[in-house]
Protein backbone atom coordinates (compact mmCIF):
# COMPACT_ATOMS: atom_id res chain seq x y z
CA UNK A 1 0.00 0.00 0.00
CA UNK A 2 1.22 3.38 -0.87
CA UNK A 3 0.04 6.86 -1.64
CA UNK A 4 -2.82 6.83 -4.10
CA UNK A 5 -5.89 8.57 -5.41
CA UNK A 6 -9.45 7.69 -6.33
CA UNK A 7 -10.45 7.90 -9.98
CA UNK A 8 -12.92 6.78 -12.59
CA UNK A 9 -12.17 4.51 -15.52
CA UNK A 10 -13.17 6.30 -18.73
CA UNK A 11 -12.18 3.76 -21.37
CA UNK A 12 -9.37 2.50 -23.53
CA UNK A 13 -7.61 4.06 -26.50
CA UNK A 14 -4.64 3.32 -28.74
CA UNK A 15 -1.61 5.57 -28.37
CA UNK A 16 1.37 5.79 -30.72
CA UNK A 17 4.96 6.59 -29.89
CA UNK A 18 7.08 8.58 -32.30
CA UNK A 19 8.84 5.43 -33.52
CA UNK A 20 5.48 3.96 -34.51
CA UNK A 21 4.98 1.64 -31.53
CA UNK A 22 1.31 1.24 -30.81
CA UNK A 23 0.35 0.97 -27.14
CA UNK A 24 -2.95 0.03 -25.53
CA UNK A 25 -3.82 2.65 -22.94
CA UNK A 26 -6.52 3.18 -20.34
CA UNK A 27 -7.81 6.64 -19.56
CA UNK A 28 -8.55 7.27 -15.88
CA UNK A 29 -10.18 10.49 -14.75
CA UNK A 30 -8.80 11.59 -11.39
CA UNK A 31 -10.57 14.74 -10.30
CA UNK A 32 -9.01 16.57 -7.34
CA UNK A 33 -9.10 14.38 -4.22
CA UNK A 34 -9.21 15.74 -0.68
CA UNK A 35 -7.57 14.56 2.51
CA UNK A 36 -10.40 13.66 4.87
CA UNK A 37 -8.48 12.15 7.78
CA UNK A 38 -4.92 11.64 8.94
CA UNK A 39 -3.89 8.48 10.77
CA UNK A 40 -0.71 8.73 12.82
CA UNK A 41 1.42 6.16 14.59
CA UNK A 42 0.78 7.72 18.02
CA UNK A 43 -2.97 8.01 17.74
CA UNK A 44 -4.00 5.15 15.49
CA UNK A 45 -1.07 2.77 15.52
CA UNK A 46 -0.40 3.08 11.81
CA UNK A 47 0.45 5.77 9.31
CA UNK A 48 -2.01 6.59 6.58
CA UNK A 49 -4.17 9.28 5.10
CA UNK A 50 -7.81 8.99 4.18
CA UNK A 51 -8.67 10.44 0.81
CA UNK A 52 -12.10 11.36 -0.51
CA UNK A 53 -13.41 11.94 -4.02
CA UNK A 54 -16.60 12.27 -6.07
CA UNK A 55 -18.49 15.27 -4.81
CA UNK A 56 -22.17 14.62 -4.35
CA UNK A 57 -25.31 15.99 -2.79
CA UNK A 58 -25.85 16.13 0.94
CA UNK A 59 -29.01 14.05 0.73
CA UNK A 60 -27.02 11.08 -0.50
CA UNK A 61 -24.91 10.85 2.63
CA UNK A 62 -25.88 9.88 6.16
CA UNK A 63 -25.55 12.31 9.04
CA UNK A 64 -22.62 10.34 10.38
CA UNK A 65 -20.79 10.60 7.08
CA UNK A 66 -21.50 14.32 6.85
CA UNK A 67 -20.20 14.76 10.40
CA UNK A 68 -16.99 13.01 9.44
CA UNK A 69 -16.57 15.34 6.46
CA UNK A 70 -17.42 18.51 8.44
CA UNK A 71 -13.79 19.57 8.75
CA UNK A 72 -13.19 18.98 5.04
CA UNK A 73 -16.09 21.20 4.07
CA UNK A 74 -17.03 19.08 1.08
CA UNK A 75 -19.55 16.33 0.39
CA UNK A 76 -17.50 13.36 -0.83
CA UNK A 77 -19.07 10.04 -1.69
CA UNK A 78 -16.02 7.77 -1.85
CA UNK A 79 -13.41 7.46 0.88
CA UNK A 80 -10.28 5.33 0.89
CA UNK A 81 -7.23 5.08 3.12
CA UNK A 82 -3.75 4.91 1.70
CA UNK A 83 -0.67 4.06 3.77
CA UNK A 84 1.94 6.80 3.67
CA UNK A 85 5.25 7.26 5.48
CA UNK A 86 4.68 10.82 6.61
CA UNK A 87 1.00 11.50 7.36
CA UNK A 88 1.88 14.62 9.36
CA UNK A 89 2.72 16.37 6.08
CA UNK A 90 -0.95 16.34 5.11
CA UNK A 91 -3.73 18.50 6.50
CA UNK A 92 -7.39 17.69 6.52
CA UNK A 93 -9.07 19.37 3.58
CA UNK A 94 -5.88 19.49 1.51
CA UNK A 95 -6.41 19.17 -2.21
CA UNK A 96 -4.55 16.36 -4.00
CA UNK A 97 -4.17 16.69 -7.75
CA UNK A 98 -3.08 13.99 -10.19
CA UNK A 99 -0.09 15.85 -11.52
CA UNK A 100 1.27 16.32 -7.98
CA UNK A 101 1.06 12.63 -7.11
CA UNK A 102 1.88 10.77 -10.34
CA UNK A 103 4.49 11.44 -12.98
CA UNK A 104 4.78 9.90 -16.45
CA UNK A 105 7.24 7.02 -16.57
CA UNK A 106 6.54 5.58 -13.12
CA UNK A 107 4.76 2.37 -12.20
CA UNK A 108 1.35 2.29 -10.51
CA UNK A 109 -1.05 -0.34 -9.21
CA UNK A 110 -4.73 -0.03 -10.05
CA UNK A 111 -7.47 -1.61 -7.94
CA UNK A 112 -10.93 -1.90 -9.42
CA UNK A 113 -14.03 -4.00 -9.08
CA UNK A 114 -14.18 -6.51 -11.91
CA UNK A 115 -17.25 -6.81 -14.13
CA UNK A 116 -19.86 -9.05 -12.51
CA UNK A 117 -20.64 -12.20 -14.51
CA UNK A 118 -23.25 -13.62 -12.19
CA UNK A 119 -23.46 -17.35 -11.45
CA UNK A 120 -21.07 -18.93 -13.93
CA UNK A 121 -20.44 -22.58 -14.71
CA UNK A 122 -17.01 -24.17 -14.59
CA UNK A 123 -16.40 -23.91 -18.32
CA UNK A 124 -16.85 -20.15 -18.28
CA UNK A 125 -15.42 -19.50 -14.85
CA UNK A 126 -12.40 -21.81 -14.78
CA UNK A 127 -11.90 -22.75 -18.44
CA UNK A 128 -12.80 -26.42 -17.87
CA UNK A 129 -12.95 -28.46 -21.02
CA UNK A 130 -16.45 -29.87 -20.65
CA UNK A 131 -17.62 -33.00 -22.42
CA UNK A 132 -18.32 -33.83 -26.08
CA UNK A 133 -21.44 -32.31 -27.52
CA UNK A 134 -22.41 -35.44 -29.40
CA UNK A 135 -21.58 -39.15 -29.78
CA UNK A 136 -24.11 -40.19 -27.20
CA UNK A 137 -22.98 -37.97 -24.35
CA UNK A 138 -25.70 -37.18 -21.90
CA UNK A 139 -24.02 -34.16 -20.29
CA UNK A 140 -21.97 -31.46 -21.91
CA UNK A 141 -20.97 -28.59 -19.69
CA UNK A 142 -21.03 -30.37 -16.30
CA UNK A 143 -18.15 -30.31 -13.81
CA UNK A 144 -17.30 -34.02 -13.82
CA UNK A 145 -15.48 -35.63 -10.92
CA UNK A 146 -14.61 -33.42 -7.96
CA UNK A 147 -12.32 -35.78 -6.11
CA UNK A 148 -11.36 -39.34 -5.10
CA UNK A 149 -13.13 -41.97 -2.95
CA UNK A 150 -12.55 -42.82 0.71
CA UNK A 151 -9.09 -41.29 0.64
CA UNK A 152 -9.32 -38.34 1.31
CA UNK A 153 -13.09 -38.89 1.62
CA UNK A 154 -13.84 -35.22 1.17
CA UNK A 155 -13.52 -32.48 -1.42
CA UNK A 156 -10.33 -30.44 -1.26
CA UNK A 157 -10.74 -26.88 -0.09
CA UNK A 158 -10.60 -24.40 -2.93
CA UNK A 159 -11.82 -26.94 -5.51
CA UNK A 160 -12.79 -24.99 -8.60
CA UNK A 161 -16.54 -25.19 -9.04
CA UNK A 162 -19.43 -23.20 -10.46
CA UNK A 163 -20.46 -20.09 -8.60
CA UNK A 164 -20.54 -16.34 -8.57
CA UNK A 165 -17.85 -14.82 -10.76
CA UNK A 166 -16.67 -11.24 -11.00
CA UNK A 167 -17.68 -8.12 -9.05
CA UNK A 168 -14.70 -8.55 -6.75
CA UNK A 169 -11.72 -6.27 -6.11
CA UNK A 170 -8.87 -6.96 -8.50
CA UNK A 171 -5.44 -5.37 -8.34
CA UNK A 172 -3.38 -4.95 -11.47
CA UNK A 173 0.23 -4.39 -10.55
CA UNK A 174 2.88 -2.13 -12.04
CA UNK A 175 1.26 -0.38 -14.96
CA UNK A 176 3.34 2.26 -16.68
CA UNK A 177 2.03 5.82 -16.47
CA UNK A 178 2.12 7.12 -20.02
CA UNK A 179 0.90 10.62 -19.41
CA UNK A 180 -0.76 12.94 -16.94
CA UNK A 181 -3.07 15.61 -18.32
CA UNK A 182 -3.56 18.23 -15.59
CA UNK A 183 -6.09 20.30 -17.52
CA UNK A 184 -8.56 17.46 -17.89
CA UNK A 185 -7.49 15.67 -14.66
CA UNK A 186 -6.53 12.57 -16.59
CA UNK A 187 -4.11 9.75 -15.97
CA UNK A 188 -3.18 7.58 -18.94
CA UNK A 189 -1.73 4.16 -18.07
CA UNK A 190 -0.48 1.43 -20.35
CA UNK A 191 -2.57 -1.70 -20.41
CA UNK A 192 -6.00 -2.55 -19.09
CA UNK A 193 -7.67 -1.88 -15.77
CA UNK A 194 -10.35 -3.97 -14.02
CA UNK A 195 -14.00 -2.96 -14.12
CA UNK A 196 -16.45 -1.41 -16.53
CA UNK A 197 -16.07 2.02 -18.08
CA UNK A 198 -17.26 4.52 -15.51
CA UNK A 199 -16.25 2.26 -12.63
CA UNK A 200 -14.39 3.51 -9.57
CA UNK A 201 -10.67 2.66 -9.49
CA UNK A 202 -8.00 3.26 -6.88
CA UNK A 203 -4.64 4.21 -8.34
CA UNK A 204 -1.66 3.67 -6.05
CA UNK A 205 2.08 3.95 -6.31
CA UNK A 206 3.24 0.47 -7.23
CA UNK A 207 4.16 -1.63 -4.22
CA UNK A 208 6.42 -3.93 -6.21
CA UNK A 209 8.18 -1.18 -8.17
CA UNK A 210 11.34 -1.67 -6.12
CA UNK A 211 11.69 -5.35 -7.00
CA UNK A 212 14.39 -6.53 -9.33
CA UNK A 213 11.92 -7.93 -11.83
CA UNK A 214 10.14 -4.60 -12.02
CA UNK A 215 13.40 -2.71 -12.41
CA UNK A 216 14.24 -5.05 -15.28
CA UNK A 217 10.82 -4.46 -16.74
CA UNK A 218 11.30 -0.72 -16.55
CA UNK A 219 14.66 -1.20 -18.23
CA UNK A 220 13.06 -3.26 -20.95
CA UNK A 221 10.48 -0.63 -21.73
CA UNK A 222 12.97 2.16 -21.18
CA UNK A 223 12.78 3.26 -24.78
CA UNK A 224 9.04 3.67 -24.33
CA UNK A 225 9.45 5.62 -21.14
CA UNK A 226 12.09 7.83 -22.73
CA UNK A 227 9.90 8.42 -25.72
CA UNK A 228 7.07 9.32 -23.41
CA UNK A 229 9.15 11.76 -21.46
CA UNK A 230 10.26 13.34 -24.72
CA UNK A 231 6.61 13.84 -25.49
CA UNK A 232 4.73 11.22 -27.45
CA UNK A 233 2.67 12.59 -30.23
CA UNK A 234 1.37 16.11 -30.48
CA UNK B 1 -18.58 10.02 -20.90
CA UNK B 2 -17.61 8.92 -24.35
CA UNK B 3 -17.30 12.59 -25.24
CA UNK B 4 -14.35 12.81 -22.87
CA UNK B 5 -12.77 9.72 -24.41
CA UNK B 6 -13.03 11.28 -27.85
CA UNK B 7 -11.39 14.41 -26.52
CA UNK B 8 -8.50 12.35 -25.18
CA UNK B 9 -8.17 10.52 -28.48
CA UNK B 10 -7.88 13.85 -30.24
CA UNK B 11 -4.97 14.76 -27.99
CA UNK B 12 -3.02 11.66 -28.95
CA UNK B 13 -3.73 11.44 -32.65
CA UNK B 14 -2.08 13.53 -35.31
CA UNK B 15 -4.45 14.79 -37.97
CA UNK B 16 -3.71 12.93 -41.19
CA UNK B 17 -4.40 14.53 -44.55
CA UNK B 18 -4.91 11.33 -46.50
CA UNK B 19 -7.03 11.36 -49.62
CA UNK B 20 -10.52 10.20 -48.81
CA UNK B 21 -10.16 6.52 -49.76
CA UNK B 22 -12.86 3.91 -49.36
CA UNK B 23 -13.18 0.16 -49.56
CA UNK B 24 -12.56 -0.96 -53.15
CA UNK B 25 -10.14 1.82 -53.99
CA UNK B 26 -6.56 1.06 -54.96
CA UNK B 27 -4.07 2.98 -52.83
CA UNK B 28 -0.34 3.20 -52.39
CA UNK B 29 0.80 3.36 -48.75
CA UNK B 30 4.25 4.81 -48.15
CA UNK B 31 5.38 3.08 -44.99
CA UNK B 32 8.53 3.88 -43.05
CA UNK B 33 10.75 0.91 -42.26
CA UNK B 34 13.80 0.92 -39.98
CA UNK B 35 16.57 -1.42 -41.07
CA UNK B 36 19.37 -1.44 -38.56
CA UNK B 37 19.91 2.25 -38.10
CA UNK B 38 18.77 3.23 -41.58
CA UNK B 39 15.26 4.33 -42.36
CA UNK B 40 13.61 3.97 -45.72
CA UNK B 41 10.15 4.28 -47.17
CA UNK B 42 8.51 1.25 -48.68
CA UNK B 43 5.43 1.68 -50.84
CA UNK B 44 2.70 -0.93 -50.62
CA UNK B 45 0.11 -0.76 -53.37
CA UNK B 46 -3.13 -2.68 -53.39
CA UNK B 47 -6.89 -2.73 -52.93
CA UNK B 48 -8.45 -1.60 -49.68
CA UNK B 49 -10.50 -4.57 -48.55
CA UNK B 50 -11.48 -3.42 -45.07
CA UNK B 51 -11.68 -0.27 -42.96
CA UNK B 52 -12.55 -0.99 -39.36
CA UNK B 53 -12.85 0.86 -36.08
CA UNK B 54 -13.07 4.51 -35.24
CA UNK B 55 -10.93 6.99 -33.41
CA UNK B 56 -7.29 6.20 -32.71
CA UNK B 57 -7.87 2.46 -33.10
CA UNK B 58 -8.98 2.75 -36.74
CA UNK B 59 -7.21 0.40 -39.15
CA UNK B 60 -7.44 -0.51 -42.81
CA UNK B 61 -6.31 -3.59 -44.71
CA UNK B 62 -4.70 -3.48 -48.13
CA UNK B 63 -4.50 -6.56 -50.35
CA UNK B 64 -2.13 -7.03 -53.23
CA UNK B 65 -0.81 -9.90 -55.28
CA UNK B 66 2.89 -10.45 -55.52
CA UNK B 67 4.21 -13.19 -57.84
CA UNK B 68 0.91 -15.00 -57.63
CA UNK B 69 0.75 -14.89 -53.85
CA UNK B 70 -1.87 -12.76 -52.15
CA UNK B 71 -0.51 -10.44 -49.47
CA UNK B 72 -2.66 -8.55 -46.99
CA UNK B 73 -1.36 -5.89 -44.69
CA UNK B 74 -3.25 -4.10 -41.96
CA UNK B 75 -2.15 -0.56 -41.14
CA UNK B 76 -3.22 1.54 -38.17
CA UNK B 77 -4.84 4.60 -39.70
CA UNK B 78 -3.06 7.02 -37.38
CA UNK B 79 0.32 5.28 -37.41
CA UNK B 80 3.19 7.77 -37.46
CA UNK B 81 5.04 5.37 -39.77
CA UNK B 82 2.72 6.08 -42.67
CA UNK B 83 4.42 8.85 -44.59
CA UNK B 84 1.64 9.38 -47.09
CA UNK B 85 -1.09 7.60 -48.98
CA UNK B 86 -1.74 8.01 -52.70
CA UNK B 87 -5.04 7.20 -54.28
CA UNK B 88 -4.32 5.25 -57.44
CA UNK B 89 -7.74 4.14 -58.61
CA UNK B 90 -11.31 4.53 -57.52
CA UNK B 91 -13.28 1.31 -57.38
CA UNK B 92 -16.99 0.73 -57.01
CA UNK B 93 -17.98 -2.21 -54.83
CA UNK B 94 -21.20 -3.23 -53.18
CA UNK B 95 -19.94 -4.46 -49.84
CA UNK B 96 -17.90 -3.13 -46.94
CA UNK B 97 -15.54 -6.09 -46.54
CA UNK B 98 -14.03 -7.53 -49.70
CA UNK B 99 -13.06 -10.91 -48.27
CA UNK B 100 -14.41 -12.61 -51.41
CA UNK B 101 -11.36 -11.33 -53.29
CA UNK B 102 -9.28 -13.99 -51.53
CA UNK B 103 -10.93 -16.64 -53.67
CA UNK B 104 -9.89 -15.05 -56.95
CA UNK B 105 -6.55 -14.39 -58.55
CA UNK B 106 -5.04 -11.89 -60.91
CA UNK B 107 -7.32 -10.52 -63.60
CA UNK B 108 -10.27 -12.43 -62.24
CA UNK B 109 -9.97 -10.60 -58.92
CA UNK B 110 -9.54 -7.20 -60.52
CA UNK B 111 -12.63 -7.80 -62.62
CA UNK B 112 -14.70 -8.00 -59.44
CA UNK B 113 -14.22 -4.32 -58.79
CA UNK B 114 -15.71 -1.85 -61.25
CA UNK B 115 -13.23 0.92 -61.77
CA UNK B 116 -14.51 4.47 -61.75
CA UNK B 117 -12.53 6.87 -63.88
CA UNK B 118 -11.76 10.17 -62.18
CA UNK B 119 -14.10 12.05 -64.54
CA UNK B 120 -16.96 9.70 -63.67
CA UNK B 121 -16.36 10.09 -59.99
CA UNK B 122 -19.05 11.89 -58.04
CA UNK B 123 -18.14 13.22 -54.67
CA UNK B 124 -19.97 11.29 -51.93
CA UNK B 125 -22.36 13.54 -50.12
Amino acid sequence: MAMGLIGKKIGMIRVFLKDGTSLPATVIEVKPNYVTAVRTEEKDGYRAIQVGAFEGKEKHLTKAELGHLKKVGRVLRKLKEFRVDNPQDYQIGQELRVEKVFQPGELVDVVGRSKGRGFAGTMKRWDFGGFPKSHGHRYHRAVGSIGNRSDPGRVWKGKRMAGHWGNEPIRVQSLLVLDVVPGLNLLIVKGSVPGPNGGVVYVEKSTIAGRKSQRLKLNRIKHMAENILKGELV
Amino acid sequence: MSGLLQKVEEIYTVKKDYPNFRVGDTIRVHYKIVEGDKERVQPFEGVVIRVRGAGSGKTFTVRKESYGVGIERTFPYYSPNIEKIELVKYGKVRRARLYFLRKYKGKEAMGMIREIKPWEFKKPK
